[in-house]
């Protein structure tokens, strides 16, 4: 039986579907069977993500419809074949078109053959975020360092609360080390004193990502690249190894400073 | 000279205690008008509590949060009838 994680943020363009579609990539990398679920009806966004777009013939409404078996309308990915599938939202029609009990049972199915089922939740706390949640044994909470979306983030966690969704993980996206070194950006121990809840990653804001998702290749496949790093990080921790979080606060130059000022350097 | 020299090279507060006073203000707002419930239940405990020591009017019972431009104080008018003899 696999598991079932929602990847939600309330607010809207934190990085909710690129951390979807790396720690799903990230979790095949390292030998899981993932399945990826795009549930934000009418503004599908996953599928560009991964590049498999041109491939779609059928969605997630056409499923749970029973216009086609789940099988026909899974998307393997380009990489890692059936190790990585994507089911993508439907675009056109009304979003309350899915209910949360079909999606319940649309999971239920889902874990039976994955090690891993990764919901991209819509932004927003209405319809879809309750379709997202409802099939969900975890979530994992998206927010970058600012102010309105960690309020967001707050939000959503007592949300998740209320269905019944108890510790959820965060991941801090976007950060810019320097402007947290020079006090104009908040920290993680800042964001971890507000929110109160477990860390499951920090990823460095890296203007890669972008480049990744223009050429639709997942940056965890990347060796080069620091948000790279950090997602692969954060898919073996979902596999329960302990990984230290990455240090971003210290420059190279600084530490060696402070330690020459302090007298302990050679 | 250490801390003249970490203040030069990044020591001083920027922008963002700015940022997290004002997200704590407005987390604590937003908490308390996200369920309705959670004044009813403290309510509920509270008279409990205080019922242990107290003889108290729960009808006259009010708890309410009381907004300020820079801080929230959680308020509660609670008429005491009697003090209880075995709490003395």
């Amino acid at each position: 039986m696999g598991k079932v994680i929602v990847i939600t943020s309330g607010k809207g363009g934190v990085g909710k579907t690129t951390t979807t579609a790396n720690l799903g990539t990230g979790l095949a990398a390292l030998g899981q069977k993932v399945c990826l679920v795009d549930t934000d009806i009418g503004l599908r966004n996953l599928d560009v993500v991964m590049g498999l777009e041109n491939r779609i013939v059928y969605d997630l409404l056409h499923v749970v419809e029973g216009q086609c078996r789940l099988r026909q309308a899974l998307i393997k990915d380009k990489q890692f074949g059936d190790r990585l599938v994507l089911l993508p939202a439907p675009q056109t029609r009304e979003k309350d078109a899915v209910t949360p009990e079909q999606m319940k049972a649309l999971t239920e199915e889902l874990r039976e053959e994955y090690d891993f089922v990764l919901l991209d939740s819509p932004a927003g706390i209405e319809h879809g975020f309750k379709n997202a949640v409802a099939g969900a044994d975890t979530a994992i909470v998206v927010t970058t360092p600012e102010i309105a979306a960690v309020r967001d983030a707050d939000r959503i966690i007592g949300l998740l609360e209320a269905a019944e969704l108890y510790d959820p993980q965060l991941i801090i996206n976007r950060v810019r080390p320097n402007m947290v070194r020079r006090g104009d950006m908040m920290s993680i121990s800042d964001i971890d004193d507000i929110l109160a809840i477990d860390i499951l990653g920090v990823v460095p804001d890296d203007q890669d990502i972008i480049v990744s998702t223009n050429k639709g290749e997942p940056i965890v496949t990347d060796p080069k690249s620091k948000a790279g790093q950090a997602y692969r990080n954060i898919a073996r921790r979902l596999l329960g190894e302990e990984v230290p979080l990455m240090n971003l606060q210290e420059r190279k130059m600084m530490h060696w400073f402070k330690r020459l000022l302090s007298g302990e350097a050679q | 000279m250490f801390e003249f020299l970490s203040k030069l090279f990044g020591g001083f507060e920027g922008s963002k205690s700015r940022a997290k006073e004002r997200l704590r203000l407005v987390l604590v707002h937003d908490r308390a008008s996200l369920s309705p419930g959670l004044v009813e239940a403290l309510k509920e405990e509270l008279i409990q509590v205080i019922t242990k020591y107290l003889e108290i009017d729960e009808e006259g019972l009010e708890v309410n949060f009381d907004k300020g431009d820079d801080s929230v104080a959680l308020i509660a008018n609670i008429p005491v009838k009697s003090v209880k003899r075995s709490a003395r």
